[in-house]
């Protein structure tokens, strides 16, 4: 280990590990810096991520895939089913396995990854971040680094500390717990939506196979619901009337920040990129893929700053990752602003609606047309999602 | 006085990246709430997934008569 660093990544999941790659992969010092003991452990996650997703980054791979989408169903709050064929797979990873991997490639590249380092605070010199304190096993050190990646998740502090403003709202928060069951007798390639007040108000209840007869079960609930009821206390319920006998593999629980991205994500000497950033798809609560683009950009410009010797170039970073995904944030936020607050009467109207769509022909544009025509006063909302700001 | 139960905690951050005041720390398995820089303003009791944080009127580490806020 060295005493100063190009570059110090804080946070070895999808997002640091992508950004130390790409920066590392330009000939940079990178050193990544992990809290936990283990990359990839405690997973914190559904799993679940679309084909294209992965293939931007790494081949896929057997001994991190552990089930193969093709299909979604969506659940409304009367029980209705609709199958909606998907247009491309999508995946269920074995996430520990899936971020080790992630992180050996950033270190095939040439990065340095500690772990057991819990970063406690900044070196800000002359108003810019000029390296990172942390504790390991016990003891105190200071490494310094021309930038710093918060790489450090939805507890990141790091921003804050730089001056950034990263807490977030509340009601803003999916509030989320899961288990990883087995003797689940779901269909292996189908991803299962749940909608409504019994399951999740505010968000939305899953079941995601995990290969045999395994499979992550859980939901998020905005802060606002939690106020009144818990997430695991929704996860209970459910459990105790479906599936009273599964035995329990795993239990977790994890914040996802449901929100547009930081209105600034770089600072003089700073970068944020991932769930740090508020990256994930606002809609979806999906936040793998859209990690690793940030932390692709991220990494990318950094590594190219001090190529060029320029450290102000990192200031880039915020338009490129608009441009690239931050504005289609913008609109998953709008419509998710829309939906989440459906009566459980619209979820079962727009379900029976869906169904009555042949199977080969629901694709997502057909579907929208057949919920609005059955449902005129979806319009409303439409325009309220598209026009009211 | 927000008090975090240990035993029931997974220690998933949820309630750091909520609280405006930068005041809970969580390392890998441990997690503590600095008493100065807490308001009191319970958004990390509403956002906990899994009922891990609750209202103690007679401050931490005390037993408490009243339940909850």
């Amino acid at each position: 280990m060295k005493k100063e660093y190009d570059i110090v990544v804080v946070g070895a999941g999808p997002a640091g590990s992508m950004a130390a790659r790409f920066a590392a992969e330009q000939g940079v010092s990178v050193l990544m810096l992990e809290k936990d003991r283990d990359v990839g452990y405690p997973v914190r996650c559904g799993e679940a991520i679309s084909r294209a997703g992965v293939a931007e980054f790494i081949d896929p791979d057997d001994k991190w895939i552990n089930a193969v989408i093709d299909k979604f169903a969506m659940v409304a709050p009367d029980g209705t089913e609709v199958i909606i064929p998907l247009e491309d797979i999508g995946y269920i990873l074995e996430r520990k396995i899936f971020d080790y991997e992630l992180a050996k490639q950033a270190s095939k590249f040439g990065t340095e990854i500690l772990t057991r380092a819990y970063v406690n605070g900044l070196i800000i010199e002359n108003d810019k971040v000029c390296g990172v304190k942390y504790e390991f096993r016990g003891e105190q050190h200071e490494v310094r680094a021309k930038i710093v990646i918060g790489a450090d998740g939805v507890e990141s502090r790091i921003g804050r500390w730089a001056g950034l403003k990263t807490y977030i709202d509340f009601r803003d928060m999916e509030c989320a717990t899961q288990i990883t069951a087995s003797g689940i007798p779901i269909d292996q390639n189908t991803c299962y939506f749940y909608f409504g007040k019994e399951f999740a108000p505010e968000g939305y209840f899953w079941i995601f196979p995990k290969g045999d007869t395994s499979a992550n079960i859980g939901l998020g609930v905005s802060g606002m619901t939690g106020r009144k009821r818990s997430a695991l206390s929704f996860l209970n319920s459910f459990m105790e009337k479906n599936y009273p006998d599964a035995s329990v593999l795993t239990q977790i629980a994890g914040g996802v920040p449901c929100v547009l991205t930081l209105e600034k994500i770089s600072a003089p000497g700073i970068i944020l990129v991932g769930d740090a950033a508020r990256q994930v798809n606002p809609l979806s609560g999906g936040g793998i893929a859209s990690g690793m683009i940030g932390g692709k950009i991220g990494g990318t410009i950094a590594g190219e700053a001090i190529k060029k010797n320029k450290l102000d170039h990192i200031l880039t970073y915020d338009k490129a990752w608009h441009d690239r995904l931050g504005k289609r944030h913008e609109v998953f936020d709008r419509i998710k602003n829309g939906i989440y607050h459906f009566s459980d009467e619209k979820f079962n109207n727009i379900a029976h609606a869906f169904n009555k769509v042949p199977y080969d022909k629901r694709g997502l544009g057909n579907l929208f047309k057949t919920a609005l025509f059955n449902n005129p006063s979806l319009l409303v909302d439409v325009a309220k999602v598209f026009l009211v700001k | 006085m927000i008090e975090i139960l240990p035993d029931k905690c997974d220690f998933c951050g949820c309630c750091v990246g909520i609280c405006p005041e930068d005041a809970i720390e969580l390392k890998e398995a441990e997690i503590s709430i600095s008493e100065s820089l807490c308001t009191n303003c319970s958004k990390c009791i509403w956002a906990c997934p899994i009922e891990v944080l609750k209202f103690n009127r007679n401050g931490v580490g005390k037993e408490s008569d009243e339940k909850g806020i």
